[in-house]
């Protein structure tokens, strides 16, 4: 019983975290059509900047400055890598993130030097709960998450902002005729998806107050991960693979038998998903159009 | 006075040149046709119009603006819209929410449940389903929705793209009635069709396409008795 609630909770919590850095992947994806594999970097550029800022000593501070930060590296590296490549092929667009991707690793250990940093954001402690002791930071992510998932939802569906992004994601040409300006949708789906990857840095350093310029790497893999198990394009299927890889992967943790087989064990439930059913849980079959 | 004059438009894809410097105007209140096979370069005509796709030279004016090289959305704020060829509703979303990205130009949301309920009125088939999901409609009624949804924005110049292809004839008939009352309540109205007949007997003026060049112009009448469309385009 223990043993369940503690894997319960640190699974969820981490695949919140998922979640939240899968959000980013799948709205760019549903919107701008384009992979974008510099997305995990930008956690890692988010936890560097709560870092700086925590000279001041302030959380809040370090977290808001690091927010606005992502947004803005977010929207800068679409419109100078990305924007003059619409249109290019697929290929070309996802060569140029890749590269995007080590150029803000290759900046980070400029800047920073290869060693780790630690730094503590905040140390909420630990509380004991049925006789199972939780880390009050897991639980303060699960929260967040939460709260930004519902109202990223609504947002979406609610607001004329939102329609004007489900309107493009479908069909670039029609909500063009709508009067909407399909760029300037791109680069705010750009900064909400920076925005969230800024969250998720913060996540990490609760999580483990270590930083290094590989931070973003391998989350940013298994979050893209998440967004295809749940159908990429789709946001409830992002949250949906976020937490259910999250949750494999802290299961797989705990059984001593395969727990060094754990990264092996996520990627392999991509391919059988990718072979059983290609479109993810919740992604839609959707025509090309030509 | 003319609402929408082009002047000479080329529009090349790669090298291949689709139209090859053609010249046309709608004047306001008219209903205009541009008829031609298909690959004469109808849809070309009307993406580059109204700036979907980019034109290599020539210039547009529509309602006193140049809007040459304006991007699409702006020239929808200006008062142009269209119903794309093939529909193009928002599947996705529910025949309600269609209508609401149509009013998306419109920042006065004031006369939105008048216009909606105008839109209801003509289209009883869209309030009947208003709150179905689009992409489980039919064909005649995505028709209809593409419809309805335009003019929600208001366009000073409504465009059509094919709006009678795929549809049973009782239905074409219907949409070309509902394009004559819907010119009759103000809208200028330019049409692309291959269902020359039809087209030709509600328009005022028309435009023959071929290859990427205008051929021929004149009445709708004067075209529907040339010898020329009677061979080509009416199986005559």
């Amino acid at each position: 019983m223990e043993l369940f609630l503690s894997t319960l909770i640190n699974g969820l919590s981490l695949g919140g975290i998922y979640a939240m850095i899968a959000l980013g992947y799948t709205m760019v994806y549903g919107i701008a059509k384009m992979l974008n594999f510099a997305h995990g970097d930008i956690i890692m550029v988010g936890g560097y900047v709560i870092y700086v800022f925590m000279a001041f000593h302030n959380p809040l501070l370090a977290i808001l400055i690091a927010v606005i930060f992502c947004v803005l590296l977010g929207m800068t590296i679409e419109k100078i890598a990305y924007k003059p490549l619409r249109g290019a092929s697929p290929l070309a667009v996802l060569i140029t993130a890749i590269g995007v991707s080590y150029l803000l690793q290759s900046l980070a250990q400029i800047i920073f030097g290869s060693a780790n940093k630690v730094v503590t954001v905040y140390d909420f402690g630990s509380v004991t709960f049925l006789g199972v002791n939780v880390q009050i930071s897991a639980l303060v992510t699960l929260a967040i998450t939460v709260v930004v998932m519902v109202a990223l939802t609504l947002f979406v569906k609610c607001t004329r902002l939102g329609r004007a992004m489900i309107a493009v994601s479908e069909d670039k040409g029609a909500a063009q005729l709508m009067g909407i300006n399909v760029d300037g949708i791109i680069t705010i789906t750009f900064a909400i998806g920076s925005a969230l990857a800024a969250l998720a840095g913060l996540f990490y350093l609760l999580k483990a107050p270590s930083i290094s310029s590989t931070l973003g790497a391998m989350p940013g893999i298994k979050a893209f991960t998440a967004a295809v198990i749940g159908g990429i394009g789709s946001i409830p299927g992002a949250m949906l693979g976020g937490l259910l890889l999250g949750m494999v992967e802290c299961i797989s943790y705990k059984i001593t038998a395969i727990a060094p087989y754990t990264d092996a064990i996520e990627f392999s439930i991509l391919i059988i998903i990718l072979l059983v059913r290609p479109t993810g849980f919740l992604g839609k079959k959707r025509r090309e159009k030509v | 006075m003319s609402l929408l004059q082009v002047n000479q438009l080329q529009v090349y894809y790669g090298v291949i040149c689709a139209l090859k410097g053609i010249s046309f105007e709608v004047n306001e209140g008219e209903i205009v046709t541009l008829i031609g096979a298909n690959g004469a370069g109808k849809t070309t005509t009307m993406q580059s119009v109204v700036g979907l796709i980019p034109k290599r030279s020539g210039q547009v004016l529509f309602d006193g603006h140049d809007i040459s090289t304006t991007p699409c959305h702006k020239i929808v704020h200006l008062g142009m819209t269209q119903v794309p060829e093939g529909r193009r509703i928002f599947q996705e979303l529910t025949v309600y929410e269609n209508l609401l990205m149509g009013a998306y130009s419109i920042k006065d949301s004031s006369g939105f449940k008048q216009d909606i309920e105008s839109v209801y009125t003509r289209f009883p088939r869209l309030a009947e389903r208003k709150n179905q999901i689009a992409g489980t409609l039919s064909g005649g009624e995505q028709q209809m929705l593409a419809m309805g949804r335009a003019i929600m924005s208001h366009p000073k110049l409504l465009m059509l793209d094919e709006p009678s292809m795929g549809l049973s004839p009782l239905l074409v008939d219907q949409v070309f009635d509902i394009i004559r009352d819907i010119n009759r309540d103000g809208t200028t109205i330019l049409l692309v069709e291959q269902n020359a007949g039809k087209s030709l007997a509600i328009s005022d003026r028309a435009y023959v396409l071929e290859n990427g060049s205008i051929v021929l112009s004149g009445t709708g009448e004067e075209l529907a008795a040339s010898e020329m469309v009677q061979k080509a385009y009416l199986g005559g």
